[in-house]
C-alpha cells in the first residue's frame, strides 16, 4: 500500500451500520456474509454460501457474467442487478476489491424501486443507513402525492365553477332561456358558416298591462309560462332566447320554408293567448311576430336580419297585434 | 399566506364544531367566501381575522384553539397524511424532536412556496428540550404544543409541554420527556399501503 493512503479495517457490525445492504464475496464467488437489510429481502440462509451470480442477475454494466473473474472485471463501476427469483427487486450498487485477494465488498441500494420495495418487504426507518436518502425520498413521494391530489381536486372545482359561470353568462336567470349574448353568438356563427335558418322576433302583447295590473310577480310568472310554451313549440336543435323584457328571438335550424314558419308562428300566438292563472288572477296576453330566413338574402348579415325581423314584427303590431308577418328585405 | 394553513383551520373548525360554526366564523371574519383553497395564496391578514372570529364565536382563548388545531393536524383520521409525514421524522419521539428543525425545509421540498414556522430544538440533556418557533403570525408555539402532544401520544411517550411565551416573533416551548415507553403508541409503516400480503 502506498504510504499516503490509510488502510481501513471494518468489523462486521460497523459494516452493518454503515452499509446495511452490503455483501462480502469470497474469491470463489460465493457470498460470505450479508448486511441486515439485505437479510430482510431474502433469509440469510438463502444468501450465505451461495454463488453471488446464482442469486443475482447482473443487468449492467454487462449481462451474461459467468464467474468470479467476470465479476471482478466490473469492480469500481456502477452496477444494476436484480434477484433471479421473484420478487426480482431492481438494485443498484458498487463493488470494490478487498486487499490481498480477500474477495469483494458490494454495497447495494434500491434506486427507483424504493417505494415498491418498502411496501413488499415492510421495511422501516431503521433498515436504512443514516446517510441514505431513502426516507427523504419516501417522504417526498407521499408529500408529492398529497399535493397532486389536492391539485386534482382544485382543478375539478375550478372546472365546475367555470362551467357554471359560462352557463350563467349565457342564460337568462328568470326563464332559463338563452340570453341576448348567447343568441348573438349563435347568430353570428350561423351567418359565418352560411347556414340556412329561420329567425323569428316575438314581442308579447299586453304584457305591460299584466305587470301594471297584477304586479311584477304575476309578470314574471307569465314570462315563465310563455318561455315554456316557446320551448315546447320548437324542435330540439332550435334556439329560444329572451333578448329583452318581453322580447324573444327564435332561431330555427335549417328551416327556411315560409309557410311552415308562418304556421309555427300562428300556433305560438294561439298558445300564448291561453289564459294564465296566477294566484286568484287570470292573465291574458298574446304575441306579435316578425319572421325572416337566411334564404331571403344573397349574403345574410346578422344585424340586417334582426332589423328586418324587427320591422316585420312592427308590421304585425300595426296590423292589430296577435299575428305574424314575413319580412320583405329591400333589394 | 399559503392557503394550506387557512384550509387547515377551516377543516379543523368544520370537523370539530360543524360547518355552521365555520359559516358563522367566516361571516365574523368578513371573508366574503366560505372555502379556502389549499393550493392558493391568501393575504396574511385573513388568518388573523379567521382566528379572532373563531375566538369570539367559540368563546375560547385563541391559544387553546391553536393548540387544539395542532392536535387535530397530527391526530385526526381525516389528516392521516399529515401524521404520516410527521412520523417520517424518526422511529422515536426523541428522533422526532431532533427532526423538527428540518420540518420547514422538508415541507418546502414538496411545496416550494409553503412557509412553515422556523423551528429550532435545543437538547438540554436529562430529557429536557426547548423549542423555538419563529413565524410571522403569532401563535405558532401553541400550534406546536398541540402537535407535540399528539405526536408524544402517537409514539407512546409521556411528555410535559409548556408554552413559555413569546418575544420578538419567537415563541418558546419547553418539553420534558418523562417516560419514552409509557404506552404502546400507534404503529407506523414506512409504506402507506403496508407490507404486501
Amino acid at each position: 500500500m502506498s504510504g499516503d493512503k490509510a488502510s481501513l479495517t471494518l468489523d462486521g457490525s460497523c459494516a452493518d451500520q454503515l452499509m446495511p445492504m452490503h455483501l462480502l464475496i469470497g474469491n470463489t464467488g460465493h457470498i460470505q456474509s450479508v448486511g441486515p437489510t439485505l437479510a430482510r429481502l431474502r433469509p440469510k440462509s438463502e444468501l450465505v454460501g451461495r454463488r453471488f451470480l446464482e442469486v443475482f442477475e447482473m443487468r449492467r454494466p454487462r449481462r451474461g457474467m459467468q464467474d468470479y473473474s467476470d465479476l471482478c472485471s466490473v469492480a469500481g463501476q456502477k452496477m444494476h442487478l436484480q434477484f433471479r427469483d421473484t420478487p426480482q427487486t431492481a438494485l443498484k450498487g458498487m463493488m470494490t476489491r478487498l486487499p490481498d485477494g480477500g474477495g469483494l465488498l458490494i454495497n447495494l441500494s434500491f434506486g427507483i424501486s424504493l417505494v415498491q420495495a418498502v411496501r413488499q418487504y415492510g421495511l422501516s426507518n431503521s433498515d436504512f443507513a443514516a446517510t441514505d436518502l431513502a426516507i427523504e425520498l419516501l417522504y417526498l413521494f407521499e408529500a408529492k402525492t398529497a399535493v397532486m391530489n389536492e391539485m386534482h381536486g382544485l382543478n375539478a372545482r375550478l372546472q365546475t365553477a367555470r362551467q357554471a359561470a359560462e352557463a350563467q353568462a349565457t342564460t337568462d336567470a328568470l326563464t332559463g332561456l338563452n340570453n341576448r349574448r348567447a343568441m348573438d353568438d349563435l347568430l353570428s356563427g350561423l351567418v359565418e358558416n352560411r347556414a340556412s335558418f329561420g329567425l323569428m322576433h316575438l314581442d308579447l302583447d299586453y304584457f305591460k298591462a299584466v305587470n301594471d295590473t297584477f304586479g311584477h310577480a304575476a309578470g314574471d310568472f307569465v314570462l315563465q309560462e310563455a318561455s315554456n310554451i316557446l320551448r315546447q313549440e320548437v324542435r330540439e336543435n332550435d334556439t329560444v332566447a329572451r333578448v329583452g323584457g318581453d322580447e324573444f328571438v327564435l332561431i330555427f335550424d335549417r328551416l327556411v320554408d315560409e309557410a311552415k314558419l308562418m304556421s309555427i308562428a300562428s300556433r305560438i300566438v294561439c298558445r300564448l293567448e291561453e289564459p294564465v292563472r296566477f294566484q286568484d288572477q287570470t292573465c291574458q296576453i298574446s304575441g306579435s311576430i316578425g319572421i325572416t330566413t337566411s334564404q331571403l338574402y344573397c349574403l345574410p348579415d346578422a344585424d340586417r336580419m334582426q332589423s328586418d325581423a324587427d320591422h316585420a314584427l312592427y308590421e304585425s303590431k300595426r296590423r292589430g297585434r296577435a299575428c305574424a308577418t314575413m319580412a320583405v328585405p329591400a333589394v | 399566506m399559503y392557503g394550506l394553513i387557512n384550509r387547515s383551520i377551516q377543516c379543523f373548525i368544520c370537523d370539530t364544531y360543524g360547518p355552521d360554526s365555520w359559516k358563522t366564523i367566516t361571516g365574523l371574519a368578513g371573508l366574503g367566501f366560505e372555502n379556502f383553497e389549499a393550493m392558493m395564496s391568501y393575504d396574511d391578514e385573513l388568518t388573523g381575522a379567521v382566528l379572532s372570529g373563531a375566538t369570539s364565536h367559540l368563546s375560547k382563548p385563541t391559544e387553546s384553539i391553536l393548540e387544539d388545531l395542532g392536535t387535530y393536524l397530527a391526530s385526526h383520521p381525516n389528516l392521516e397524511g399529515v401524521r404520516r409525514l410527521l412520523r417520517f421524522g424518526g422511529d422515536s419521539f426523541l428522533e422526532f424532536l431532533h427532526s423538527l428543525d428540518d420540518m420547514p425545509g422538508a415541507a418546502r421540498l414538496a411545496a416550494p412556496d409553503l412557509i412553515l414556522p422556523q423551528l429550532e430544538t435545543r437538547d438540554h440533556l436529562g430529557g429536557v428540550f426547548t423549542l423555538y418557533c419563529r413565524f410571522p403570525v403569532p401563535g405558532s408555539g401553541h400550534v406546536m404544543v398541540g402537535i407535540l402532544r399528539a405526536m408524544a401520544d402517537d409514539y407512546g411517550t409521556l411528555a410535559l409541554l409548556e408554552h413559555l411565551g413569546g418575544n420578538s416573533g419567537v415563541e418558546t416551548v419547553k418539553i420534558q420527556l418523562l417516560e419514552t415507553q409509557f404506552a404502546a403508541g400507534r404503529s407506523f409503516q414506512l409504506s402507506s399501503a403496508g407490507p404486501a400480503a
